[in-house]
């Protein structure tokens, strides 16, 4: 191998393809349901639906090529035989940069199985991969979402208190407890007409004495009886995505739809398996961060070459403007976070830990896409600050880059243990 | 396709270079600061890995090609080591590179095989000026082309080496183009100061201010002859080259005050398993590694010819400055009181750190 930075043809594809989508689809709705909070994209979803089964993709579910499901578009398209390496999660990111530069939110509302279809591909058997996955690729749009934190548990899921008890005669696992900020979980659950049946991930323990160890995930179909989406938060950005909290009452739910062993041992590989999940989805939120960002920063340049306002780049720093000092940067920030992201998966498709690159890609992206969509509003002025343009709303979408998916701070925990060589007592 | 994997030729040159600034120069560093004097037993050393003439094809002396992804990794990881040393060993390539790149075939058969066929000897190149908006490209110094022959005039800053330097590349401005000049060290109207130049840092590596009144050189002196060269592409080098560096410093003051976190003890833990502490050094070390990337994408782009190869540069130039600044700072605070102390190599690290926003033209890749 050598380094190079040739993006491969079908991420080329999708970003031009998905930059049409963007703007003919996204940016002129992005206002409207950011004013109409839990209304749903109705048009959008079937839109986005269709077009994505006419492109052969049907989802961006990461899965796994079976003979009851064709291998992932990329894989199709090759020539030479399939000896080039695989590109599964790059494509992925860059669909996901390029939808979200249309409009994170929205981007959110894209059917398909999102964490939830994640969980199952990083800690489910192939049989379970091959059971849950397979609807996304279905007639209707479909969705599927993650329920780890609760009210008394974020970042430290260690505390989550939400129980699962087999009942051995039934061979089902009853669930107790209430789920809170969970992305898509009312598309994912709740049964409307429109789409196809769902289901949500449940984080539970089935052993609060064994801490981290006794901790699970089930495939929570959806409309099980005993599960209610009980409240949709309101929240500061992406407003059209729905953030639900999800009650958990005597839930039934088949022994099979367990992720990973039922037997506790003092090895916690379950866990760990579980938490993978997080190594491959960071890259994926830090590129939404990213798209964001650049929408931002490439409004902000259009503005300026309005008013004749060219970057001189070339300029020693001492000679620059402050604005052109301000976009340079942010222009370092942008293309560097975006190549972390890009290096992050490029190690996942190659099937090289990346525990390290994607935390980092994460904390980056957190971090610029919340300065540089903040610094936008600023330079803009009144025109950053008026509702009659996105500045303002993409600021307050970005920050929750920052935020889920892991809080700015977690991720620097994760890279800190990881080049300190630390465990998780050792840092805490 | 994206790929993060050197070559394992590069690999190996990066095993053979991390252990010559390993074991020679980070060893010899201190020394070499304080008495302002590199032992030329160990710039000889580093010449012998052989990373210019790997970089010149055989008919001109070398052996092999020239990428400025295999020299930025190079030069990272010779400034992890020592960035004086670092800059002193690749001193050469400052007006050899040049000529490879954008000489006319004379030039090459001139120049190349006698600066790389033999030991190392100090070829340098004048590009910096001593003004607080220098701009390489709105050079003070002047060319005009005069009966025949190029006049020089003007003043240079930071030179290597140029009290001995057998020729000097001299950039200069002709009509508002940057341009390169071969200037032998007995033209007349050359003068080279007596001092030194006095600086923050990389005070083991020999810099002076070169004069330059009415220096009269043959047409043919001109880098590329008749036609020139292209300045950007150069500077576009020596943009990578600095952004190497800078990670290359930055890296080793991660990694040092990353070690000594482990080790230093207080309230009964070591300081790294603070959070105040690990969270600094996460992010240095996120730093180091976005600013890396972006900088081998430049030299990437450099070597496949692309045109945002010289825009990408300079971004990687500019944002590589400021990280070392930040990473070297940071490496000085997690040590406290032992950070300030010279016993330990962070503060040189982090004199060294703020060159980078103005050491563009010290090295080239």
């Amino acid at each position: 191998m050598a380094i190079e930075f040739d993006a491969p043809k079908p991420v080329v594809n999708a970003q031009f393809v998905l930059k049409t989508v963007a703007e003919e689809m996204m940016r002129p709705n992005s206002r409207y349901f950011d004013e109409h909070e839990h209304e749903i994209p109705w048009d959008y979803i079937e839109f986005m639906h269709s077009a994505m089964k006419a492109m052969g993709g049907n989802s961006l579910a990461p899965r796994e090529p079976s003979p009851s499901s064709p291998p992932p578009k990329d894989e199709r398209h090759r020539d030479d035989g399939g000896k080039r390496p695989p590109i599964g999660y790059q494509l992925i990111v860059a669909q996901m940069e390029a939808l979200s530069w249309g409009d994170v939110g929205l981007y959110h509302c894209l059917p398909g199985g999102g964490l939830g279809a994640a969980a199952v591909h990083a800690a489910g058997s192939p049989e379970q991969r091959e059971k849950f996955l397979a609807r996304f690729h279905g007639d209707k749009p479909t969705f599927a979402a993650m329920c780890i934190t609760e009210a008394g548990a974020g970042s430290d899921n260690s505390a989550i208190r939400t129980r699962a008890v087999l009942d051995e005669k039934a061979n089902e696992w009853v669930i107790n407890g209430e789920k809170i900020f969970v992305t898509g979980g009312d598309k994912s659950f709740t049964e409307y007409e429109k789409l196809g049946r769902g289901f949500i991930v449940v984080w539970a323990s089935i052993d609060p004495a064994a801490g981290r160890a006794g901790m699970r995930a089930f495939v929570v179909e959806g409309g099980t009886p005993g599960v209610r989406a009980v409240k949709l938060e309101h929240k500061m950005g992406i407003r059209v995505s729905d953030t639900a909290a999800i009650s958990l009452v005597d839930a039934r739910v088949p022994f099979e739809n367990i992720l990973g062993s039922p037997i506790v041992d003092q090895n916690p590989t379950g866990f760990k398996k579980a938490m993978a999940t997080f190594d491959a989805t960071r890259p994926l939120v830090a590129a939404t961060g990213v798209g964001v960002a650049r929408a931002a920063f490439e409004f902000l340049k259009e503005r300026l070459a309005e008013r004749e306002i060219h970057i001189r780049y070339g300029l020693p720093r001492q000679k620059l403007t402050s604005i052109e000092r301000d976009v340079i940067d942010m222009e370092i920030m942008l293309k560097s976070a975006w190549l972390m992201v890009i290096k992050a998966v490029w190690m996942a498709d190659n099937k090289k830990p990346n525990a390290l690159e994607a935390s980092m890609s994460k904390v980056r992206s957190g971090d610029i896409c919340t300065k540089i969509t903040q610094r936008v509003v600023e330079m803009l002025g009144p025109l950053g600050y008026s509702r009659e343009f996105l500045a303002e709303k993409w600021m307050r979408d970005a920050k929750i880059t920052d935020i889920y998916e892991g809080t700015g701070q977690i991720n620097r925990l994760v890279v800190a243990r990881q080049i300190l060589g630390y465990s998780g007592a050792e840092l805490r | 396709m994206y790929s993060f994997d050197p070559t394992e030729e590069q690999q190996m040159l990066i095993e053979a270079v991390n252990k010559y600034a390993t074991n020679d120069l980070r060893p010899a560093a201190r020394n070499a600061e304080e008495s302002g004097e590199l032992p030329r037993k160990i710039i000889a050393k580093g010449w012998d890995l052989g990373l210019l003439q790997a970089s010149i094809p055989e008919m001109y002396g070398g052996f092999g090609e020239r990428s400025a992804v295999t020299g930025a990794l190079a030069v990272e990881e010779m400034a992890f080591g020592d960035l004086a040393g670092a800059l002193a060993v690749t001193t050469p390539s400052l007006f050899a590179t040049p000529i490879l790149l954008m000489g006319s075939e004379e030039q090459k058969r001139e120049y190349l095989p006698r600066i790389v066929e033999g030991e190392w000897s100090p070829y340098t190149a004048a590009l910096i000026e001593y003004a607080f908006d220098f701009d390489p490209n709105d050079l003070k110094t002047t060319a005009a082309l005069e009966d025949g022959r190029y006049s020089l005039n003007g003043e240079k800053a930071f030179v290597p080496f140029a009290k001995e330097a057998q020729a000097l590349l001299v950039y200069a401005n002709l009509d508002g183009q940057t341009q390169a000049f071969i200037v032998a060290k007995e033209a007349e109207g050359l003068s080279i100061s007596e001092e030194r130049e006095k600086l923050m840092g990389v005070n083991a590596l020999p810099l002076y201010r070169v004069k330059l009144t009415n220096v009269k050189i043959p047409a043919a002196n001109r880098l590329g002859g008749e036609s020139g060269c292209a300045f950007e592409q150069l500077l576009a080098s020596m943009q990578i080259a600095n952004a190497a560096a800078a990670v290359g410093v930055a890296n080793a003051a991660f990694e040092y005050s990353r070690d000594y976190a482990k080790e230093r003890e207080a309230f009964g833990v070591k300081i790294a398993q603070k959070q105040a502490i690990a969270f600094m050094l996460a992010e240095m070390r996120t730093e180091i590694e976005a600013m890396r990337l972006l900088m081998w994408e430049a030299a990437w782009e450099l070597d496949t010819g692309r045109e945002d190869a010289v825009k990408d540069a300079y971004l990687a130039s500019t944002g590589a400055a400021d990280m070392a600044m930040m990473v070297t700072d940071r490496a000085v605070q997690i040590l406290g009181g032992h950070g300030y102390i010279r016993d330990h190599p962070v503060e040189m690290w982090m004199r060294n750190g703020r060159g980078f926003a103005t050491f563009t033209g010290l090295a080239i890749v």
